[in-house]
């Protein structure tokens, strides 16, 4: 195998790339107009029809779709496909109320597939290669999308899952791991511990695949020194597919968009206008070629830049930088997703003031959330174990609507600060994104 | 026959203690007995202080949350078993405890106890049979 898994279309030249999204973009509208109700009343309610839409130019005449729509469409919606034309599903990270299920057809799987098995031959995968994925398997799709790729691309998948940190770094060592998937922070830890343990001469990692958060390039280069690997990024979304919607080559400068399948426009967060190349905005996908859950004109909030600049690699389909920013409040804890919204409904059912400060950091290479309360005279009592008891109550109340432990500290009354204008309400610390 | 405790929430940092002391100290507010209760991130301080009323005017005004309960002051003969006596007489009559601290009397020259319990009439009968009596609030101003 060379150096690209399908180098007809990886290498492909612009011309062609936009032909066949022309194509596949026509057909998916009629597709959506056709099977999927919302789809048709937003283009007539645009007085639009699939007729209007005759080549890639068009795109921008059609309206967006946002996570608020595939909320309201839940489950079913948005389904272009009989279902039992389905074969599949996979979930949001899932955070109450905002949970996206997305379906795939045997169509979907593969292209899906596909798309991973191109961004593991970038990474340097072959048959040769023994692949270790420790992302979690199951609704999220990293464990499944990496693991479909690397079926495709030959290589001895090792479904290991998340966590067990000691069967991980045994089979890395027994099994000669080379390329190892999971999340940055998953990496950064299990590089340390390689280390405590004194193993780093036992293990043939050569490559790393690392998403579904963000990282920075300090990160990247104590990942790479400590574990003598090259890490690539990898960036996906389960409304558009999963992991593989982009992917790093190895040149690192930017992710190659699965042009074929996802068109990738960037926008205006404000204004919805389209935005050249170089020019930061929300970006936004398409996806052309799905059967089951087409998305048109998604908006990912997750602001970033394209450029169709020529990449040293071969590879001819845009690049975009890793995500810069949101172009909404989503936090990204621990990969789940959190919204301040959903921590101060909590805080309001459960009788505390909506003034309230969120901090997210990242100790040990752990994301650590804590959700800054503060005290009432209803809720204090002269009795300690009175007011743990409501302390807990409120952790319990957060977990159930996160998903994940979020610590609570109790404060005095005004220690947090009213801003003027728009309230501070977050405070990341991990200082992730660049640029 | 009950004395009133306050107590006011504290984050659990340092400084916030002393700032809480300097209030009550530049008004003029001394404390008879003063207990701290910690959990990891906030702390409870309690005290008994002579003018309720004027204390907790002054804790409110300064932006504190505080409450106000009623607890019972035992006086404690120095002697050993002393304690033991009236802590037995509670746990015998299922008379749960949640926390106690002490302070003294130096003009009386005697020790109390202060006792805080989920039904303080139900302690006071208790301890009235044996002829314990809690003192109330007007004493602590003798004392």
């Amino acid at each position: 195998m060379g150096r690209y898994f399908q180098p007809e279309i990886e290498t492909a030249s612009q011309e062609q790339i936009r032909e066949w999204q022309s194509e596949r973009l026509v057909r998916q509208i009629q597709n959506v107009w056709d099977n999927v109700p919302i789809y048709r009343k937003r283009m007539e309610e645009a007085g639009l029809t699939p007729a209007d839409i005759q080549s890639v130019d068009d795109l921008k005449k059609l309206p967006f779709i946002t996570k608020d729509d595939l909320r309201d469409e839940y489950p079913f919606g948005l389904l272009a496909r009989p279902l039992s034309e389905c074969v599949r599903i996979q979930s949001t990270s899932g955070t109450t109320g905002r949970r996206v299920v997305a379906f795939y057809t045997q169509h979907d799987v593969d292209l899906w597939e596909e798309c991973c098995a191109r961004a593991i031959v970038a990474a340097g995968g072959t048959e040769e290669d023994v692949c270790q994925i420790c992302y979690g398997y199951g609704l999220f799709t990293g464990g499944p999308g990496l693991n479909g790729g690397s079926h495709k691309v030959g290589c001895l998948t090792l479904p290991m899952s998340s966590g067990n940190t000691e069967r991980q770094i045994q089979f890395m060592t027994d099994l000669g791991s080379t390329i190892l998937c999971c999340t940055p922070s998953y990496a950064a830890y299990l590089a340390e511990s390689i280390h405590e343990r004194g193993v780093r001469d036992q293990i043939r990692l050569k490559a790393g695949i690392f998403g579904a958060e963000a990282w920075t390039e300090e990160m990247r280069h104590d990942i790479e020194d400590k574990l003598g690997i090259k890490a690539y990024d990898i960036y996906g979304l389960t409304e558009i597919s999963g992991p593989g919607v982009s992917f790093e080559c190895s040149e690192q400068r930017g992710m190659h968009v699965n042009e074929d399948h996802f068109i990738a426009e960037v926008i205006n967060p404000k204004t919805g206008e389209v935005l050249p190349d170089g020019e930061k905005g929300e970006l936004v996908f398409t996806s052309i070629t799905k059967e089951a859950f087409p998305l048109i004109r998604y908006r990912t909030r997750d602001i970033c830049i394209l450029t169709h600049e020529k990449c040293s690699c071969g590879r001819t389909h845009v690049r975009m930088t890793k995500p810069l920013g949101r172009s909404d409040d989503m936090l990204i804890v621990k990969g789940v997703n959190v919204f301040p919204s959903q921590i101060e409904t909590v805080l309001i059912n459960k009788g505390y003031p909506a003034n309230y400060q969120i901090i997210v950091d990242r100790v040990n290479n752990s994301d650590t959330i804590e959700v800054q309360v503060e005290m009432t005279p209803e809720m204090f009592s002269d009795s300690l174990s009175a007011v743990s008891a409501k302390e807990k109550e409120l952790v319990d109340a957060l977990k159930a609507m996160l998903g994940i432990y979020a610590k609570v500290k109790l404060v005095n009354p005004k220690a947090i600060t009213r801003s003027e204008g728009k309230a501070v309400r977050v405070i990341d610390k991990r200082n992730l994104y660049q640029g | 026959m009950t004395v009133k405790q306050i107590s006011v929430f504290l984050e659990n940092k340092p400084g916030k203690l002393a700032d809480f002391t300097d209030v009550l100290s530049a008004n003029g507010i001394d404390m008879r007995a003063m207990s701290l209760a910690e959990a990891a991130d906030f702390g409870i301080v309690r005290i008994i202080v002579d003018d309720v009323y004027n204390a907790s005017t002054v804790i409110k005004d300064a932006g504190y949350i505080f409450s106000i309960t009623k607890v019972l002051a035992i006086e404690m003969p120095d002697e050993p078993g002393a304690l033991s006596r009236i802590i037995r007489l509670l746990g015998d009559n299922e008379i749960n405890l949640e926390y106690m601290y002490a302070f003294t009397a130096p003009k009386k020259n005697s020790a109390y106890m202060i006792l805080r319990v989920p039904d303080n009439e139900k302690a006071i009968e208790v301890l009235g049979r044996k002829g314990i009596r809690p003192v109330c609030h007007d004493d602590l101003v003798e004392m």
